[in-house]
């Protein structure tokens, strides 16, 4: 062949290997993840992406839409019976990717298998722990009792999904015991989920491939229950860095990315992209300790943040919409609350906490504190979506007021030590409410910390309001749908009109995908390429 | 010879151990890892169960002994982040980092000593100077904007290549390698070259100062008047003789671009080492923090060990005094 000849030879035979691969590519869908899921063991980590990937392998009882409302799932109807007894009905007809059919013996089975999950860093017995008894009445219903009144437990439900009893080596019979369950067989261990031949679920999914930290490969799974998802293939590949995830997407690798950074978004849709954002459940809050002193980031004898005053200065003297103009691009909403309204236990008619810096100096005068006073504020800068800059303009808006403002600003892993030390008078931080209502930033975050209750698990300013308290384990234990949301709602109100907590923003989540596509931002963050569909002409 | 390969194990096993030490304790004084992973919804209860399960919550000296114990029968712990054996979380990715090292080193050597040997040869031509005014880029432009760079102009505006990521694999003795498809190579172009740039320029500038001072050498010069090929002078002459410092150079260039390619495995996406190092230190995953570092000690080992015996065959002086202390 001559040397012309075999270059037209080689050309020819790229151009066709690029169109075999062009007619492979428009059935698979590409996604750019922000962080990578650490296992595919969907009981291994109660951490976003690991979650988001169960969702597309396995399925829930319960499902939370896109505002975390619920849905059924593999569960298509939940009573309650009395108020510790509920009575569930699991769909007919659900089979695993790999045939078997979907009975009550796998749900018993994976609420048993939770606590056993060997090394799980965070495991989901914080959803199962209610759960005292599990019977099942036939293959499609269960019924299940609780410890106390647990109006939640729907909610629960929805956290964690559904593994193949068979395929984890189960005995034909599983019974559950709040201290052992039997016919368990030897729990898997975590690092088996990689393996297609073991992560068989429900999902509109089957997992081909899992290479940590690289890519994750999904097939349609054609037998699954619900609507079928539009690709053939979904290929989800972690690019943590940000540079790289946007370029991924500019040239063309990838057809959506979670998370492209505030700064890019007008260039990305500058180039003809799309980007979807929504009202996320995570708040950005500053917490001010209010213990006594002394307090560790202001010098005296005196807490000066125990005065209310000084609180509501500190709260009205923080602009939140110059914050989300100038810094989040528009990419957040400022905050009158723990959890943005509509969710379940907001007041709806709440406005955000206005900005007003003269009253701020009045309330610190009255106090007396005419010339302010000096405060260290404590942030993480690699965390929340620029927790650092945000942390910053606080400073700055503080310090005009008089208060004299430092940023003692960490990486994630060495904040958490300090502020779990109670290191900080006043730190930055975000909350995402799991369960989508306000029992969950109240709980966590304003309680009165007592470990015996869990409660206040999170509240390191030494926060405590006896009244809110009541209201909260009140409402925890209401089984009404209406009553609780009205208790939930006077427990927000009153730790907001004492300033209990800052609120900032809420943030807003952005996916930036090709125009030709459409995805519905979720308020729960996660990426569900199963959701992902060609946009409707 | 014997003797010496045992005494440079010994040293090597002493260096591991006493950085194995240092690094598990410096990494259990920042914090607790269990903060970082466990979801925030979960109670004091929870959390303290999770720290028992993790061996956490046992004093710094009892959890020394455990690992330390452990190592000793071969088991490196397990990923507290992964919830796989530490040592598999590594070796999984190692194959990565390793072609990409090497490709980059290929670079380096094929590009870094012919241009070094020009400029050398030419110094006060334009191209010898223009070689030279490149090399400071080279190395004075920081590498994570180069990285970025060639992204934006080759992937995003030009297309010719991917963003990033690693191309397709194929199965080599029971690794995953990229290298032998073409669009494997195509995705590995660009991290090798943002890679190899700063050792191209350490190259290239050690190769013009070791040709500057072989080219005025007395066998030069008696090579020319016996009448051989200025090409053979330079291929043969030349070129053996300026590789000494290079081979050392590369030889610690090496070690660092397998362990700390960390901003070219981020920036480009490579699925490498350098990223699990940096992602486990942000989440204080010990297992796979020390188990890395003990690796990639016994790997610097492993290359002084190479560059040492390259030298024997490099420099027939070293060779003979070997030969004639025994």
């Amino acid at each position: 062949m001559t040397r012309i000849g075999k270059a037209s030879a080689f050309l020819s035979a790229t151009a066709a290997l690029a169109l075999m691969a062009g007619a492979a590519a428009a059935q698979t869908l590409t996604i750019g993840l922000s962080s990578e899921p650490t296992s595919a063991d969907p009981h291994y980590h109660n951490l976003g992406p690991n979650n988001a990937l169960a969702r597309h392998v396995f399925t829930p009882l319960i499902v939370q839409d896109a505002q975390q409302r619920l849905e059924p799932g593999l569960a298509t109807e939940w009573e309650t019976v009395d108020d510790t007894t509920w009575r569930l009905t699991l769909r007919e007809g659900v089979t695993f990717s790999n045939g078997e059919p979907f009975t009550a013996r796998d749900v018993i089975y994976s609420i048993c298998r939770i606590p056993l999950v060997p090394d799980a860093p965070s495991p989901f017995t914080l959803y199962t722990r209610a759960i005292t008894g599990l019977t099942a009445e036939g293959d499609h219903s269960l019924t299940i009792t609780t410890d106390g009144p647990a109006p939640l437990l729907p909610n629960m439900l929805s956290t964690f999904v559904i593994v193949s009893a068979s395929v984890s080596g189960a005995e034909d019979e599983v019974v559950f015991g709040t201290e052992e369950c039997e016919g368990v067989g030897d729990a898997p261990v975590s690092a088996a989920f990689n393996s297609p031949d073991f992560a068989i679920g429900t999902g509109p999914y089957r997992l081909a491939s899992f290479i940590r930290g690289e890519e994750i490969v999904l097939e349609r799974n054609d037998s699954y229950w619900g609507e079928a998802p539009a690709w053939e293939r979904l290929v989800l590949r972690t690019l943590s860095n940000q540079g790289a995830r946007v370029a991924a997407l500019l040239a063309g690798d990838v057809d959506m990315i979670e998370n492209p950074p505030t700064q890019d978004i007008a260039r990305i849709e500058g180039e003809g992209f799309t980007v979807a954002s929504g009202l996320s459940n995570r708040v950005v809050y500053i917490a001010l300790d209010q213990g006594d002193a002394p307090t560790p980031g202001i010098a005296g004898d005196v807490n000066p943040l125990q005065d209310v005053r000084v609180r509501e200065a500190l709260a009205l003297a923080i602009d939140r919409e110059a914050i989300r103009d100038r810094l989040m691009l528009g990419l957040s909403e400022p905050a009158g609350e723990l959890l943005p309204p509509p969710m379940f236990g907001t007041n709806p008619d709440r406005p955000a906490i206005p900005f007003n810096p003269d009253r701020s100096r009045e309330l610190l005068a009255e106090a007396g504190y005419p010339d302010g006073f000096a405060i260290t504020l404590g942030t993480p800068n690699d965390r929340y979506i620029n927790d650092g800059q945000i942390s910053q303009a606080v400073a700055q808006m503080w310090t005009r007021v008089g208060v004299q403002t430092e940023v003692d600003a960490k990486t994630f892993s060495a904040f958490i030590a300090d502020r779990n030390g109670f290191a900080f008078s006043a730190f930055l931080a975000g909350w995402g409410a799991g369960t989508g209502e306000m029992s969950s930033p109240l709980g966590a975050l304003v309680a009165t910390r007592d470990p015996d209750r869990s409660l206040g698990g999170t509240n390191f300013a030494r926060h405590s309001n006896p009244e809110m308290d009541d209201l909260l384990v009140q409402a925890m234990v209401t089984v009404d749908d209406d009553e609780r949301e009205r208790l939930l709602r006077e427990g927000s109100a009153l730790v907001m009109d004492t300033f209990g907590i800052v609120p900032i923003h809420y943030e807003l989540t952005t996916w930036a995908h090709k125009p030709d596509l459409e995805y519905e931002a979720r308020a729960d963050q996660y990426t569900l390429g199963y959701l992902v569909a060609p946009k409707a002409d | 010879m014997v003797a010496y390969f045992l005494r440079r194990l010994g040293q090597s096993a002493v260096a591991v151990f006493v950085m194995a030490v240092l690094v598990f304790v410096g990494v259990y004084a920042i914090g607790n890892p269990v903060d970082i992973l466990i979801n925030p919804e979960a109670t004091e209860r929870e959390r303290l169960a999770a720290m028992a399960r993790m061996g956490l919550d046992r004093p710094l000296w009892e959890q020394f002994l455990v690992y330390f114990g452990n190592l000793l029968r071969g088991d490196f712990g397990t990923s507290f982040v992964y919830g796989d054996s530490a040592l598999a979380v590594i070796l999984q990715r190692l194959p990565a980092t390793l072609e990409l090292a090497f490709v980059a080193l290929l670079l380096a050597v094929l590009l870094g000593v012919p241009l070094g040997v020009i400029a050398g040869l030419y110094p006060d031509g334009l191209l010898g100077r223009s070689i030279m005014a490149g090399s400071i880029l080279g190395f004075s432009l920081p590498n994570f904007w180069q990285g970025l760079m060639l992204i934006l102009i080759f992937a995003v505006f030009l297309g010719w290549v991917p963003a990033g990521g690693r191309g397709p694999t194929t199965e080599l003795f029971g690794l995953r390698v990229s290298f032998l498809s073409w669009e494997g190579l195509r995705h590995m172009i660009l991290p090798a070259i943002n890679l190899a740039l700063f050792k191209m320029a350490l190259v290239i500038r050690l190769a013009r100062a070791g040709t500057r001072e072989v080219i005025t050498q007395d066998y030069i010069k008696f090579a020319r008047a016996k009448g051989l090929s200025r090409r053979r002078v330079v291929l043969v002459h030349v070129l053996k003789n300026i590789m000494i410092p290079v081979v050392t150079i590369l030889g610690l260039e090496l070690g660092s671009m397998i362990a700390f390619a960390v901003v070219t495995e981020t920036v480009f996406a490579w699925p490498g080492m350098g990223k699990l190092l940096i992602d486990s230190i942000n989440r204080l995953d010990r297992p796979v923090i020390v188990a890395y570092l003990m690796l990639i000690v016994f790997i610097f080992v492993l290359i002084n060990l190479v560059v040492d015996i390259l030298y024997s065959v490099l420099d027939p002086r070293v060779r003979l005094a070997q030969r004639g202390a025994q």
